[in-house]
């Protein structure tokens, strides 16, 4: 076996691996890797690839359910939906890419989460985005803003598929490492879903769809690093997307898993080629053999190395029945797409690299994925914080002046700026897009189905308490699919944190992750898909914990849903829920006492899951059809976002108790709804009935928003502070929020 | 009504256009792959939105060069009804089948969001289902809906009637200039228009504002939402 360089501590360090790490390569494989093989080992042993510090607390989440076909180890989750129809879905991250070049960074990271859903033979529906940024006034805030937004609609819209849904937050913990979290969800039919397990010896393995380049080589060992100012050198690594030649390939895959030929399939994402080689060899048993000369190239001398390593995207590898063949190729051909045989199933278990007639790689394949270092990292309990009372802050002297600011504030004002560019409609089939509680997608040729979408956390509770905001941020998506009347039925997680090998930040991802899984079995919402993104930190400053959570939800029948924009004139509007207590770590502490501290709302997930019960049933019944839940801001930020959604003004009565905490206390397990006067006495016996406690807030109606006692704003002064920051802010003419109207 | 719907790779609202085009006929179109020289007998040829060929190169400038293209061209000179929605408006004009071109948005962005649009000229075989001067409601997504032409042609476009539909109530999302929102050939029987119509046709869309185009071609003098 040829010995391009001798492979040195550093040149093993350059490749990050540890040096025991590199020792175990050895041990594994009985004598000194080859370059490629070295490349190889480097790729599928990072921590994006093979999870080895999360694997451990990976393994506690609940993953299965009644309606759970495939659970997270696949491209993506399968859930299903009836009528012999499943929803595939994943969420991802881009983080380390967009913060080098955003555009391209946040355009393949869609790219990227497509691939992984029609992989599998679904037709891509609805996407959403979580996006964290640093402080607004940090000087790489707007430009990255404005790359990452225009990259995601960039690939999205060219692609087709409809954004229905995401999150965009501000802090300055993000400021060195911005985040970017892509969600897509496809349909399929739960009888023709296609799995990555090869099956068969002797049988072709086949490249399909746009050619290598160097692009990429090495992104994913690049995103299992922290940052320093040498940021700049790696932008070669970030790879360019071509949303024309990936709307091709889905059509092309589509087409071609019609036919038959497809035994397996796999994207290549991370690590390209020999990520996608190996797990399909891995998972079915079997070997595989590659000859690089068949791999088609964008590049001239391109070495086994770069084409093992290369993250060049809308790239795909299957196994083919070779009886279909030529049926395969033809749709290929007609596309315009690559088709290659570039290999072969063997029944030796060895990874097979063959370049010019040399074999520049041999390795076992199944170690190469189950024998990757795993960790149990040490990690220590979070410091708990104290307890913030509301009378341990002082009530505010204007309460409507208070609520301006909130809503015109970077974190609660309107995205209208951000999703504006993207194609919010396309597949006609959205049916509520975005600025509600969450997306909500028809089902094509479906009579009567519907499925909803949510994207959610809440990053400062996280940071204040792993275990609440791991919890709060399941609750919170599983909170919103209720409010529009879905049945939530599963969720992926895509996990934002430091580095895993600091003790303080492994102990955030610990905790985090206990108490995502409390919520997901106490609300039985299964995690059936995900992605981990350690990490995250520049010059040893890390993010936020920031574990995004992604809930699909069904809706049998779409007739019966709740919005957040069909509030009518003479609507009798209720809280579910308790009364507003709780100002530690809230929005309000945030932006009126610029304070960041006490402890997140308590997540009490039984009462979450009575008073989410209860929502559905009242929306199922008809009785409901505009509701939307309390989070951040709390009751006042909820009704003003009602109010201005519907364009129509209310009379309020919120109960007795400090201002602050009944207006803007962001406890849990609540919702406005609004309905029909007539039916107001049935919907308040349903409540009794259920154990939900409600308060009748008021009557909806004229162009104010009244909180007797409290605050008296016109619907369109609320409007314009809402609207106003975002544009303001991008186009660098950003004013204060007007004052009080 | 027979129609045909051609595909070009990289078209994306094909899928809206067929399903509307069979909400409103009850009949599924024809498509016609890019690669076809001759289309079938028709009464209705769209050429739907989307990225064709990605708009690398210009909006539309790729597409326009296609074989079915000039199939296309020689069904509109034959004055078979040709109706281009987004990318097919950019690649109408980029065939040379209408005048004028698509620039960038005004803002360099990609927008997407519902406008109103005046129908200028309901005597068109693509408007006669709505008034003149009616205001309808109707979704816009894309990046290079600019429309611009110079002063001749904009004096021709307006001394014929040739305006169809114009942003109306300060909702031009793009820049486009004089509000033009689509047009259509001197002989009448080739429409262009950025906003998706095909969005807007169902209860379950919002409204069924767009359903007048597609109703106007069919002959159906049933009335739409005003």
């Amino acid at each position: 076996m040829p010995t391009e360089l001798k492979i040195t501590p550093e040149l093993v360090a350059l490749h990050g691996l540890k040096p025991e790490e590199y020792e175990r390569v050895l041990s594994l494989i009985g004598r000194e890797p080859s370059l490629t093989e070295l490349g190889i080992f480097s790729a599928m042993w990072n921590e994006h690839c093979s999870y080895k510090s999360s694997k451990r607390w990976l393994r506690t989440l609940p993953t299965k359910g009644e309606r759970v076909i495939q659970g997270p180890g696949e491209n993506a989750g399968v859930v299903d939906i009836g009528d012999g129809l499943c929803v595939v879905f994943k969420m991802e991250s881009h983080n380390h890419p967009s913060y080098i070049e955003p555009y391209q960074g946040a355009a393949t990271g869609v790219g990227g989460i497509l691939r992984d859903v029609f992989t599998m033979g679904a037709r891509p529906i609805a996407a959403m985005n979580a996006l964290r940024f640093g402080a607004p006034d940090h000087p790489k805030t707007r430009h990255l803003v404005a790359g990452v937004v225009a990259g995601v609609g960039g690939y999205g819209n060219s692609f087709g598929v409809p954004t229905v849904g995401g999150e965009v937050n501000f802090h300055s913990r993000y400021n060195g490492n911005c985040l970017v979290n892509a969600f897509a969800a496809g349909l399929a039919k739960s009888d023709a879903i296609f799995y990555s397990e090869a099956k068969g010896v002797g049988l072709p393995v086949v490249y399909l769809g746009a050619k290598t380049g160097r692009d990429g080589v090495g992104g994913a060992t690049m995103a299992s690093a922290e940052f320093d100012e040498t940021i700049e050198d790696k932008r070669p690594t970030v790879q360019v997307g071509d949303p024309f030649t990936e709307k091709c390939l889905l059509e092309a895959c589509l087409e071609l898993m019609q036919t038959g030929a497809v035994i397996a399939i796999q994207d290549m994402g991370a690590a390209g080629l020999t990520c996608s080689a190996v797990e399909m060899g891995a998972k079915g048993g079997l070997g595989i053999e590659l000859d690089l000369n068949a791999v088609p190239v964008r590049e001239d001398g391109m070495t086994p190395y770069e084409m093992m390593l290369s993250e060049s995207q809308e790239r795909m590898l299957m196994v083919l029945d070779p009886d279909k063949r030529a049926e395969a190729e033809a749709i290929f051909v007609k596309w315009g797409l690559d088709f290659a045989i570039v290999g072969k199933t063997t029944d030796d278990l060895r990874f097979r690299v063959l370049f010019d007639g040399q074999e520049v790689a041999n390795l076992p394949i199944r170690e190469l994925g189950d024998e990757a270092p795993e960790y149990d990292r040490p990690w220590v309990e979070p410091k708990p914080r104290p307890v913030i009372s509301a009378s341990d802050v002082p009530a505010p002297s204007d309460c409507g002046a208070a609520l301006l600011s909130l809503l015109g504030s970077p974190d609660l004002c309107s995205r209208r700026w951000v999703f504006e560019q993207y194609d919010t409609m396309i597949q006609g089939n959205s049916l509520q897009r975005p600025g509600g509680d969450a997306g909500v997608v028809r089902v094509d040729g479906h009579a009567t189905k519907a499925l909803a979408f949510s994207s959610d956390v809440t990053p400062r509770y996280c940071e204040a308490d792993p275990y609440q905001g791991g919890a709060q941020a399941v609750a919170e998506c599983w909170r919103n699919l209720c409010a529009v009347g879905a049945e939530p039925l599963a969720a992926t997680d895509n996990l934002n944190f430091g580095n895993p090998e600091k003790p303080e930040l492994m102990g955030q991802f610990v905790k985090a992750v206990e108490g995502i899984g409390a919520a997901c079995n106490a609300l039985a919402f299964p995690i059936v898909s995900g992605n981990v993104s350690l990490y995250n930190e520049t010059h040893g400053q890390a993010i936020l914990p920031t574990p995004t959570i992604g809930g699909v939800g069904l809706i049998e029948d779409r007739t019966k849903t709740a919005r957040i924009d069909s509030l009518k004139s003479g609507d009798v509007l209720f809280l579910v829920g308790a009364d507003g207590s709780h100002i530690g770590a809230s929005a309000y502490l945030a932006t009126i006492e610029d304070r960041e501290d006490g402890t997140p709302p308590p997540v009490d997930l039984a009462v979450e899951k009575r008073n989410g019960d209860f929502v559905r049933s009242v929306i199922a019944k008809g009785m409901v059809r505009t509701c939307h839940d309390l989070s951040d801001g709390g009751l006042a930020v909820a009704l003003a976002e009602l109010a201005m959604a519907s364009r129509l003004g209310a009379d309020i009565e919120a109960g007795d108790g400090p201002d602050h905490a009944i207006l803007f206390g962001e406890d849990q397990a609540r919702y406005v709804v609004a309905l029909a006067p007539d039916d107001a006495q049935r919907f308040e016996a349903a409540a009794r009935d259920a154990g939900v406690p409600i308060r009748r807030l008021g009557t909806a109606g004229g162009d104010r928003l009244r909180i007797a006692g409290r605050l008296d704003l016109t619907v369109r002064a609320m409007t314009v502070a809402n609207e106003s920051w975002f544009p303001s802010y991008m186009s660098g003419t950003l004013v204060e929020p007007p004052a009080a109207a | 009504m027979k129609t045909a719907v051609v595909l070009l790779p990289g078209l994306n609202r094909d899928r809206d256009m067929i399903a509307a085009l069979r909400t409103i006929t009850g009949k599924k179109p024809v498509t016609v792959w890019q690669t076809e020289t001759a289309l079938p007998d028709v009464d209705l040829v769209v050429v739907p939105g989307g990225f064709s060929f990605g708009d690398y190169l210009r909006a539309g400038a790729i597409a326009a060069r296609s074989p079915v293209m000039r199939a296309v061209a020689d069904a509109a000179a034959k004055g078979v009804p040709v109706l281009g929605v987004c990318n097919g408006f950019q690649i109408l004009c980029e065939a040379g089948l209408l005048p004028g071109a698509l620039m960038r948005n005004a803002a360099l962005r990609f927008v997407c969001r519902e406008v109103k649009l005046e129908v200028v000229n309901a005597r068109t075989r693509f408007s006669t289902a709505y008034e003149e001067g009616q205001i309808i409601r109707c979704p816009v997504a894309h990046h290079d809906g600019n429309y611009f032409a110079d002063d001749a042609t904009l004096k021709s476009l307006k001394d014929d009637g040739q305006i169809v539909f114009r942003y109306a109530e300060g909702t031009n999302p793009n820049g486009a200039i004089h509000d033009i929102a689509g047009i259509v050939n001197k002989a009448g029987n080739v429409l262009g228009m950025m906003p998706h119509p095909e969005n807007l046709v169902e209860p379950e869309h919002g409204g069924t504002d767009g359903r007048g185009i597609f109703e106007s071609l069919l002959g159906a003098s049933t009335s739409v939402a005003a």
